[in-house]
């Protein structure tokens, strides 16, 4: 059978992370992802990150991917792609299909960093072709240079809502409207008054009633909420649009964690149940660990500081580091994930995870 | 519709290397791009219909989650097309309702 020391699940920003740490000090270790190529969803955020200079502040986010990808060809980490794992099994063995065929890796330490999934909304007409998560519209714009559609119509105000309507626009699609249930938009105002500026109305306290159309959309009727989220009657405004992207939050892909018997939490703030963890990323199933936004979803600049403590974690367990060496570089990485977790956003994400950290550890945050 | 020029990524350098068949219908297409994106780019929304009232659906979650986009791709019924990269000649069908393997009956 296949081996290694360190089998981490997923490419992406944590996974690749991750990987780096363990490759860095000399340890073996093996990338799975399902995808055709590494960098998980970082591709598609051609927008400068926030944060500070040490977090790459400013750079676009594919301009990071690529520095990520640039290390782990440096480092010689084995990324397996077109490979999705289907299982892990309690003597720490991954089972994975590539080429139609089944293979099976045995590790010592597993780190799940498998991310996140976008939520979806139900509502009459959601299932016609061109309703859309908004990250799919990303993706079809920003990775693969296709316009998903011409008029689009997005629902949700937070970061992903806002910066996907402003990438929409930047591609050559007509953002019609923007709608959010709740009564303030959700996202950065940096990213709200963008796309204001462009002439895109943005309705407070609005939710989509239905969308028309036969074989794919081709209206949407939307209609004001009360202070007691109902519908107010006669509000009712008809939009012409082709799209409906959804941008209304993403859940974690915790299901290779609950098959490795993880004990989970269910924190509403994070995405839902996320498996608990420590302050070194290792879940209540000892050598499996998780990065990234299987433990809550954040950001891509936080997944990999998670991604480096796991990966940090692993290579001290396994002899790769000793103690005092990991004691300052988890000290270090802490040091950059506070700051990164400040502002009126990152505040609430930090006392959320403190929170989950403390439950896990018996209150012994 | 394809993104040709864009202020950030520059012009879409890359060429229609690849052509597939869809529904009996040739599309021009980019070898390795999921043959989801192929279809957008040539206007087709509808990748397959439902197997109990016959509704349509398409392109949802794009990472290969949510299997809406599901189509028969060289008699192989249920494939991601979001995921499934294009190659050349590759035969792409709607999807009927659960699919039919190329070989069944």
């Amino acid at each position: 059978m296949k081996t290694t020391q360190v089998a981490v699940i997923g490419a992406g920003p944590a996974g690749l992370a991750a990987a780096i740490e363990v490759a860095r000090v000399g340890g073996k270790v093996t990338v799975i992802d399902e995808n055709a190529k590494p960098g998980g969803q970082l591709f598609k955020q051609i927008h400068k990150f926030f944060g500070s200079k040490e977090h790459r502040a400013g750079v676009r986010g594919f301009h990071i991917g690529e520095q990520l990808l640039a290390e782990t060809r440096r480092l010689d980490v084995e990324v397996l792609l077109d490979s999705p794992v289907y299982a892990l099994f309690p003597d720490m063995t991954v089972g994975y299909v590539h080429d139609q065929k089944e293979v099976c890796l045995k590790a010592e330490k597993i780190i799940i960093a498998a991310g996140a999934a976008e939520n979806a909304l139900a509502f009459p007409g959601s299932t016609l072709p061109g309703v859309m998560g908004a990250g799919a519209a990303q993706t079809m714009i920003n990775v693969h240079r296709v316009l998903p559609g011409k008029k689009v119509l997005m629902i949700g105000s937070g970061n992903v809502g806002l910066i996907v309507s402003y990438q929409l626009m930047q591609a050559g699609a007509d953002v019609v409207a923007l709608i959010e249930a709740a009564p303030q938009i959700g996202g950065y105002g940096v990213h709200a008054a963008k796309i204001r500026r462009a002439g895109v109305p943005i309705y407070v306290s609005h939710t989509v009633k239905k969308v028309l159309g036969e074989q794919q959309v081709e209206s949407v009727e939307i209609v004001e909420l009360d202070s007691q989220w109902q519908p107010v009657a006669g509000s009712e405004k008809i939009l012409t649009v082709d799209t409906v992207c959804i941008a209304v939050g993403l859940t974690p892909l915790t299901e290779l964690a609950w098959l490795m018997g993880c004990e989970f939490v269910f924190v509403s703030s994070l995405g839902g149940h996320v498996p608990k963890h420590n302050r070194n990323m290792e879940t209540t199933v000892p050598g499996v660990y998780i990065a990234g936004d299987i433990s809550g979803v954040e950001e891509a600049s936080t997944a990999m500081e998670e991604g480096r403590l796991a990966g940090t974690a692993c290579a001290e367990a396994l002899g790769l580091l000793d103690r005092e060496g990991a004691r300052e570089l988890k000290a270090l990485i802490w040091d950059r994930m506070h700051a990164l977790r400040t502002g009126p956003f990152g505040e609430g994400r930090r006392k959320a995870k403190d929170q989950l950290i403390g439950l896990s550890m018996g209150g012994q945050a | 519709m394809r993104v040709e020029k864009h202020p950030i990524l520059g012009d879409d350098k890359r060429e229609r290397d690849a052509s597939i068949v869809v529904d009996g219908k040739k599309v021009s297409a980019v070898t390795g791009e999921p043959i989801a994106a192929a279809l957008l780019a040539a206007g087709i929304r509808k990748f397959r219909v439902t197997p109990r009232f016959g509704n349509p659906r398409g392109l949802f979650c794009g990472i290969g989650r949510c299997t809406d986009c599901v189509m028969t791709v060289d008699g192989r019924p249920n494939v991601r097309t979001c995921v499934t990269p294009v190659k050349d000649g590759m035969i792409v069908e709607t999807q009927v309702g659960f699919g039919k393997w190329a070989d069944e009956p």
